[in-house]
């Protein structure tokens, strides 16, 4: 089975509809005058390729999404092959192309997480305060409304108070939980999370992790054991392995995507915090780098607030559409 | 990876010398360089546009662009400017003349603002004063036990109550409890929050009325891309912030966004944070973010380090004799010594321009220094000085004398010889950028130490 349905349909609309916009409608309403303006602009125009003002808005609205020189540089050279061939001549079609140029660069970031194997197991890795708890805790909730029970294991033993939070955010989404205490061995913790996902016959386990600079070497090897452990206690585990980034990050995103890719196989990437002006760019360019799909969105502080992504959505969103 | 802004200028304006005058695609090509650079550093796009802009104009006005080191009189005025942006000396917080001093810290969700709190407290502390810490993050499952916890392993007091309040109750209780025990700084913690969060943004301005705080500090992760500028135009608009702490700053992100905020919002950064133990928190200081930004490493403190620890005579006296003569293994015995006073390789090379990104996985024998020292020890005062009369029969003699092998002595020779051509080279006025040293570079990851925290 899979978890997440239609983009945007995941979670009944008719829940709570008034708190609850389509992510699209949100991402557009949050923009920004000069986008706003920008993308007024382009539909008024008609437009001409050797017009080079065109070609610099694109290229400033791609960069201020945060998508980084290289996957910049590819989005317009691609446009402009596109439109030397002749096949864009309205605004309109240059917008289109756009959004299909960066779906492609996206494809297969539509793949959802595969909860086949009982029990699968998730490991949620990334930085500081990319939001990897508030995550497990929304991925909790939507395997339990998928019908999919769920422990979830602390094994951010670093940071004050981190068990709490998780323990609270597992109460909420009705799902079971492995504590750990302040200072233990985080591998530790994840043995017992598979072990009792195991034991209970649980459809998912969920494993949390302490929040860690890429650079920090000695955490990044603790890691890599954390998932050792993990293979060890159950072959084939863990099935997802997911970066946690925060979309109000910059280029750093890339280096954190590298290193933690070498530290832990990932197999995919979950981008929070796409409730605010920040686009989000640096996802394509890490898909565009590395080929890491975007596998789900985070879009607020609530149980509900889990996407799964949707490419067209995401770059319409880029340009303010 | 992408090389250093110096690489590419040189890349790009190196071949002057061959052709002597610039055109003026040329300097459209330097400062598309720079702009490339700072755009990966994170540098929002429009103060980019006006900063290129601005250093144009210099290199044009001041004609730099013309002499033989066009590259490095560029990097010259790039650095200048960047530094003048960030501005000069660590901004102070603003004390209160009746205690006690009100700090309200304001920031994103995940920024660090709850870390920070404790780690300023225990900074204040150091410094004489009596710091409280008041909790009125209601909403994040558990942020008011990671303030206590926090708060108890600085020692210092910490005023919550509950969820169920109104954050700005608990925030003028927390100040009025603070004074009444004779606490002289309060510092607030508040929850995270979207600056286009409106209802969060009004809780927030209610708060600093209630309190009237002497300082309000926005907490900015370092690796914030474009949206940094947003985020901080309206966390002023709102709440009129006077500072800036950026955070995460032990990591590798070069940190543009903080150089956008500051350009425009004219608000100093005050501190910065560099890691997740509590007493890793400094005062900012604004001319050493410059060489960051262009990825140029730790420039500032690699020298003063160097300054510090070498000892200048000796130093004087050793390029002296490499003038007059060749460099011989008891110059790279005595050059070797000097290195190993200025501190650990691995650290020392996280500072150099360039190498700062290729070494994060790396990893240096450090004992290399001490096996050079020891094969140099065991030759005899001739052999430092003429190794070329080193046969296998003594190098036999040395390997053995040395508790290394002859492989080792071979390798060690043949590197002496590359950097006698390279101080030959330096003397000659044409100097590599960065210095060749001996023994470096073994990559196996067997070595790797655990960093305990
Ligand atoms: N607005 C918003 N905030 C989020 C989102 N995801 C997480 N957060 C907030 O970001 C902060 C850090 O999240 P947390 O899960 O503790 O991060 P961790 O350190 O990676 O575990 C918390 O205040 C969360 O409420 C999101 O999608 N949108
Ligand atoms: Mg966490």
């Amino acid at each position: 089975m899979f978890l997440g349905l239609e983009p945007g349909a995941a979670v009944p609309e008719a829940d709570e509809p008034e708190r609850r916009p389509g992510l699209f409608r949100r991402l557009a309403e949050n923009l920004s005058r000069s986008r706003k303006a920008m993308a007024a602009q382009i539909q008024a125009i008609a437009f001409d390729p050797a017009d080079d003002s065109v070609w610099e808005e694109l290229e400033e609205a791609l960069l201020l999404a945060d998508c980084g020189v290289p996957a910049t540089v590819e989005i317009i050279g691609r446009l402009e092959r596109e439109a030397t061939a002749g096949g864009l001549r309205t605004s309109q079609e240059l917008l289109a192309a756009i959004e299909r140029i960066v779906a492609s660069l996206l494809a297969g970031s539509e793949s959802r997480i595969d909860l086949a194997a009982r029990p699968t197991i998730v490991l949620m890795v990334g930085v500081n305060g990319a939001g990897k708890t508030t995550t497990v805790g929304k991925l909790a909730e939507h395997a339990r409304r998928a019908g999919v029970s769920v422990v979830v294991g602390a094994a951010d033993t670093f940071r004050a108070a981190a068990g709490e939070q998780l323990e609270t955010w597992a109460e909420r989404a009705g799902a079971d939980f492995v504590g750990s205490t302040r200072g233990q061995d985080p591998a530790a913790v994840a043995y017992d999370a598979v072990s009792a996902a195991v034991a209970r016959g649980k459809g998912v386990a969920i494993i949390d992790t302490a929040g860690r600079l890429h650079t920090q070497g000695g955490l990044m090897d603790e890691l890599t054991k954390v998932r050792r452990v993990i293979a060890t206690r159950l072959a084939g585990a863990p099935h997802e392995t997911l970066l946690v980034v925060d979309a109000t990050t910059g280029q750093n995103g890339l280096q954190q995507a590298r290193l933690f890719g070498a530290a832990v196989p990932l197999t995919g990437i979950v981008l929070t915090k796409l409730d605010g002006t920040a686009k989000g760019g640096i996802a394509i360019a890490i898909a565009h780098e590395l080929g890491l799909p975007i596998k789900l969105i985070g879009v607020g502080e609530t149980l509900d607030d889990l996407r799964p992504f949707a490419a067209a959505e995401f770059a319409a969103a880029l340009f303010g559409r | 990876m992408f090389a250093t802004l110096s690489d590419r200028l040189a890349a790009t304006l190196g071949d002057l010398r061959s052709r002597g005058r610039l055109t003026e695609e040329d300097v459209a090509r330097a400062m598309r360089e720079i702009r490339l650079a700072l755009l990966e550093a994170d540098v929002n796009f429009k103060v980019v546009k006006t900063f290129v802009d601005t250093v144009r104009g210099r290199a044009v006005g001041e004609g730099v662009l013309t002499g033989l080191n066009a590259p490095q009189q560029v990097i010259k005025i790039v650095n200048e400017e960047l530094t003048a942006l960030m501005g000069t000396g660590s901004a102070k917080l603003t004390f209160a003349s009746q205690p006690p001093t009100v700090i309200l810290m304001a920031g994103l969700q995940g920024s660090g603002k709850t870390t920070t709190a404790a780690k300023l407290a225990a900074l204040l502390m150091k410094q004489g004063k009596k710091p409280a810490l008041v909790a009125c993050d209601v909403y994040r499952p558990a942020a008011i036990d990671q303030l206590k916890t926090v708060g108890a392993q600085v020692g210092v007091p910490v005023f919550e109550r509950g969820t169920a309040e109104d954050p700005v109750d608990i925030a003028q209780w927390g100040v009025r409890q603070a004074r009444s025990q004779g606490r002289d700084v309060v510092i607030v913690d508040t929850a995270g929050r979207l600056h286009v969060d409106e209802d969060l943004m009004g809780e927030l301005v209610r708060i600093r009325d209630a309190i009237s705080p002497q300082n309000v500090l926005l907490v900015l992760d370092s690796m914030t891309g474009q949206d940094a500028v947003n985020v901080a135009e309206t966390f002023r608009e709102r709440v009129a912030f006077d500072g800036i702490v950026l955070t995460k700053l032990d990591g590798d992100a070069r940190g543009g966004a903080a150089l956008s905020v500051r350009a425009v919002t004219g608000i100093p950064v005050k501190y910065a944070s560099v890691g997740e133990k509590l007493d890793q928190i400094e005062e900012f200081h604004p001319d050493r973010m410059a060489s960051r930004i262009l990825g140029m490493g730790d420039v500032l403190s690699l020298i003063e380090r160097i300054e510090e620890s070498v000892d200048k005579e000796q130093a004087a006296e050793l390029e002296q004799r490499l003038r007059t003569n060749d460099f011989t293994l008891e110059d790279m015995l005595q050059q070797l010594r000097m290195l190993k006073k200025i501190g650990s390789i691995t650290s020392m090379l996280k500072m150099i321009p360039g190498l700062s990104r290729q070494m994060n996985n790396a990893v240096v024998d450090e004992r290399a220094l001490d096996r050079v020292e020891a094969i140099i020890l065991s030759m005899t005062p001739a052999e430092r000085l003429r190794p070329d009369i080193l046969n296998g029969t003594r190098r036999a003699r040395i390997a053995r004398g040395s508790g290394t092998s002859v492989q080792q002595i071979n390798a060690l020779l043949v590197q002496h010889k590359q950097m006698k051509k390279m101080t030959r080279s330096m003397v000659t006025g044409s100097m590599p950028r960065i210095p060749g040293m001996p023994g470096l570079g073994s990559t196996g990851a067997s070595k790797k130490r655990k960093k305990k925290r």
